[in-house]
């Protein structure tokens, strides 16, 4: 690709930016269906409770009620998003079962005429709940005696028989005893919510045997795929329509409101319309985890980084969604971008009695550059050195290898700094200015 | 309680409409006319995205019972938009890139008009307090603020430059 | 009392792609008769811009105007599989599989092309403004629309290409933690200047001023719009959001955008940034990725800024006036 390029390059206008405009572009909820049904969700109260009844005779008394569906109904009533790429085990429920494990958590759906009428019946629904000791903090919940969350008897995830993602690389003890500083800190961010202005939702569309779903879901496939298992119909009697998403920010990866609209499409024969509450989307849509990490890096007298352990434990909520994906891409990465010999990472996934968590741009990497880039400054005041020194020091380059054991290959860390510099007009030493992210003379570890 | 007829103007049409008592504007517009362009973003008056003007003002139409509106003038996005073309400040708009995934540019762009009609030049300080209620959560809003200055110049006659 | 400055920075990488790879994505490309082309995907735009570029890419490799090129996403019942739009890999995924399918479609387009001129192939070009030609003999030179209905109702064929691209999966190994996570990095740098109020605790974040590295920007208005929306957000985060104010406690979650605090176009600092381009070598005209890491140093930068203007050295997000205070209060001897 060597000709000059032609397209690739140019600020040419947005494709969307007319139908944006002119509020012609049409997103998932501004379509409607004659006949279209509501479906409303009634939700535990609690954070964490045994269900020993739920009694649906007032609500099914409303008028416009239509019918209710509960786990019963539910072919395989197992919501776990990545079982299409071979995560395990299935833990979550489409409709709760014996147990809830968040407040919020789904139990009955209530299909009716109106949204009025759908709100009215959920109030109506009388839940006999045996409330459960609840654990919200990540690491009270690894402690001997806590409430257990899933079903397996702790509250980890296990990876591989470990109730972490661990990275190893080098001698971090060994190292530690050498180095001439210790530098330790610990970096706590509280849950957040993706809030994209327009809400989760889909509307599910009886069509000749066929169910065609209107949705705002950031990934197509995932959704009709996970439909498909938890409905057991095949794969072709679904069609999935979407492509406008009212922003996502990783929210929309969920894909929960599909399976149970389209199974109340199945059972009453008519169009079906769930589509979040801003309340809902604040209270029982997932969040980005929160995070707690510690961090100890030995440090030389100079400022060179030879030791660092990372020690994460992200709240993955009452289920595990994508946060076990993200703990691993968090590992990959809580190293950050610098050339450190020996590394050490557990990364937990722990479950709690929250709201459950899930993909959020930067999927398990943006806590980790919080904590790390505070860490770095922690570690220049402790040496004696400025911010861009002591990154400048340690930043790694290409031919490093890195904790997970891959060789760098695209790093620019080092040109990014300088351009950053320059931009700031920040004066950086004559030396700085001459680095770059080629390879080490001698390769790795040759130049640490 | 029973039904009510409600008569209000909409695009420079009468129209009329038979609602249940605390029918919101946003749901009239929505579900009973079709109108889409007004979004739907929290019904709770928090989001701005349901921005529609009566009689000139901005409003968040999910707050607005039907009933207040009755005999008044309405102005949705769908009638701010020229036939052929774009309104200026649906141009504006366009020129500086000011949306992501364009939930929230409906309002936006009737937030803007209403606030280019009462203030021609307005400046910053004065375009931050006018969008205080409308959210945007791709954008980070200075492309917004860059494109209802861009609309002003174009609108004033003296046509500035897209400021990217 | 008093107003102190600071400023802080922070420098990060970022990695592109569904991480361990095995994040499949297709395309489908086809000529019309009118000699347009039409790119079937079924990826999702949420935003960011995804159909522009994927119609940029596309009209790049096939060597036509970019308004020839109409892209149809997302339906699956004509849309090829695609793994989703999230992990930074939408730009790098399905540019890779478009770039594959424009290739044969170009391919099929020059085929025809060459029958009907009685060249050789690879003796005919395309000038990137709608015509084909003989190398080196302008005379001999047909629009594309023309070759594309000829296609059609001369010669019987399609002009159509398909495209896959995927990163095959890599496994972790559960001792060492060894695995291949992502597809390339993309880098940034961000320095933070912020105002405390010592009296309320409040902050001012002055200016975010960045560099980013993202391979290639293949629509540098709308890296733009990224880094500027994700600094916004970034300071979001630093200073605002919370679904617990009180974490651990799960108590007064927020439910609506009255009580989730976000910062409004009065709180907006100056934003600026220069982007570097040093292309990839396995992304599409060496894109990198730039979706979702510019939320990511603005949070450090920030809170170093708060340091440098304090003393104070807060380790929880949100940084809350109130943490803020406590830090000064424990800091007067
Ligand atoms: S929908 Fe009316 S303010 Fe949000
Ligand atoms: S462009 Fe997405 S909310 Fe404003």
């Amino acid at each position: 690709m060597t000709a000059p390029l032609e397209v690739v390059g140019r600020s040419v206008e947005r494709s969307d930016a007319v139908g944006h405009v002119t509020g012609r572009t049409r997103f998932a909820a501004d379509r409607a269906f004659p006949g279209m049904l509501h479906l409303k969700m009634v939700r535990s109260p609690l954070h964490h409770a045994r269900v020993r009844g739920i009694d649906l005779s007032e609500a099914e008394r409303v008028p416009g009620f239509v019918r209710a569906l509960t786990a019963a109904d539910v072919p395989h009533n197992r919501y776990t998003i990545l079982s299409l790429i071979g995560v395990e085990p299935e833990e979550e429920f489409v409709l709760a079962e014996d147990r809830v494990r968040f407040k919020g958590e789904a139990i009955v759906a209530i299909v009716a005429e109106t949204e009025e009428a759908a709100m009215e019946a959920v109030a109506k629904v009388r839940l006999d709940l045996d409330e459960l000791p609840a654990v919200f903090d990540v690491e009270e919940a690894l402690k001997p005696g806590a409430p257990i969350v899933t079903h397996w008897g702790n509250n980890t995830f296990m990876y591989e028989g470990h109730p972490c993602r661990r990275v190893r690389l080098g001698d971090v003890e060994a190292a530690f005893a050498r180095a001439d500083h210790i530098v330790e800190g610990v970096y706590n961010s509280s849950p957040i919510e993706h809030a994209p202005l327009e809400t989760t939702g889909c509307i599910a569309v009886p069509e000749g045997g066929r169910f065609t779903v209107y949705t705002n879901t950031q990934a197509l496939y995932f959704s009709l795929d996970n439909t498909s298992i938890i409905l057991q119909v095949p794969g072709n009697r679904l069609h999935f329509i979407g492509g406008t998403v009212g922003g996502g920010f990783g929210g929309k990866v969920d894909v929960i409101v599909e399976p149970i609209a389209t199974l109340a499409a199945m059972k009453t024969g008519r169009p079906v319309r769930f589509v979040y509450s801003r309340s809902e989307e604040m209270q029982v849509s997932s969040t980005r985890s929160a995070w707690r990490i510690y961090l100890k890096d030995g440090v030389t007298a100079d400022g060179r980084i030879i030791a660092r352990k990372v020690t994460s434990y992200a709240d993955s909520g009452a289920y595990s969604r994508q946060t076990p994906y993200a703990l691993t891409k968090h590992a990959a990465n809580a190293a950050g971008p610098y050339a450190i010999p020996n590394v050490s990472i557990d990364a937990y996934c722990v479950y709690t009695n929250r709201q459950p968590t899930s993909a959020m741009r930067g999927f398990g990497v943006t806590m980790a550059s919080f904590a790390l880039e505070v860490q770095m400054d922690r570690i220049a005041e402790t040496v004696g050195l400025d911010p861009w020194s002591i990154r400048f020091l340690n930043a790694y380059r290409n031919g490093d290898m890195k904790p997970h054991r891959k060789l760098a290959d695209d790093a620019t860390l080092i040109e990014t700094m300088q351009a950053a510099a320059a931009l700031v007009g920040h004066e950086l030493t004559a030396e700085q200015q001459a680095m770059t992210s080629a390879p080490r003379a001698g390769g790795d570890p040759g130049g640490r | 309680m029973a039904s009510t007829i409600v008569t209000f103007e909409l695009g420079g049409r009468e129209v009329e409409v038979l609602v249940r008592p605390m029918t919101t504007l946003q749901s009239v517009l929505r579900n009973q006319l079709g109108q889409t362009a007004t979004k739907d973003g929290c019904r709770q008056g928090g989001c701005g995205s349901c921005t529609v003007l009566v009689d000139g003002e901005p409003m968040a139409s999910c707050l607005l019972p039907i009933e207040d509106v009755a005999g008044r003038r309405v102005t949705t996005l769908e009638s701010l938009t020229p036939a052929e073309g774009l309104h200026p400040v649906q141009q504006a708009f366009v020129d500086e890139y000011a949306f992501q995934c364009g939930y929230c540019t409906p309002g936006m762009v009737m937030l803007s008009k209403a606030l280019l009609d009462h203030d021609p030049a307005p400046n910053d300080e004065a375009i931050g307090q006018a969008l205080a209620g409308n959210l945007c959560r791709c954008t980070g809003y200075r492309p917004i603020v860059d494109a209802i200055r861009h609309a002003s110049g174009a609108m004033s006659g003296h046509d500035t430059e897209p400021v990217r | 009392m008093a107003k102190l400055r600071g400023t802080g920075m922070a420098a990060v990488n970022y990695p592109t792609g569904m991480n361990l790879g095995g994040d499949p994505s297709q395309a489908l490309v086809h000529a019309t008769t009118s000699g347009s082309f039409v790119v079937t995907l079924s990826a999702t735009d949420l935003g960011q811009g995804l159909r522009t570029v994927i119609g940029q890419i596309a009209a790049e490799t096939l060597g036509v105007a970019y308004d020839q090129v109409v892209v149809d996403t997302a339906d699956t019942d004509t849309g090829p599989h695609d793994m989703g739009t999230f992990a930074s890999r939408a730009t790098h995924r399905v540019g890779n599989a478009v770039i594959a399918a424009a290739v044969e479609a170009r391919k099929a387009l020059l085929d025809v092309a060459a029958e009907e001129f009685e060249a050789s192939v690879d003796e005919i070009e395309l000038d990137g403004h709608g015509n084909l030609m003989v190398r080196g003999v302008p005379a001999r030179s047909m629009p594309v629309a023309e070759v594309a209905s000829m296609a059609q109702f001369k010669y019987g064929r399609t002009i159509a290409g398909r495209g896959s691209f995927m990163k095959p999966r890599s496994e972790v190994d559960p001792e060492t933690g060894a695995m291949d996570p992502d597809s390339t990095e993309a880098h940034a740098c961000t320095v933070a200047e912020v105002e405390v109020d010592t009296e309320t605790g409040e902050v001012t974040v002055l200016s975010i001023r960045s560099a980013y590295e993202v391979g290639r920007q293949v629509n540098p208005a709308l890296v733009q719009g990224q880094i500027t929306g994700g600094a916004w957000m970034g300071m979001s985060h630093a200073l605002y959001e919370t679904t617990a104010p009180y974490y651990p406690a799960p108590d007064h979650s927020p439910r609506d955008f009255s009580e989730y605090l976000m910062p409004g176009p009065l709180e907006l600092p100056e934003i600026d940034c220069v982007v570097l381009e040093m292309p990839s070598s396995n992304g599409p005209y060496g894109v990198k990725g730039i979706g979702e890491m510019t939320a990511n140093s603005p949070i450090p930068a920030i809170v170093n800024a708060i340091y440098h203007a304090t003393g104070v050295r807060i380790d929880s997000l949100p940084v809350t006036p109130e943490k803020i205070l406590r830090g000064l209060d424990a800091r007067r001897p």
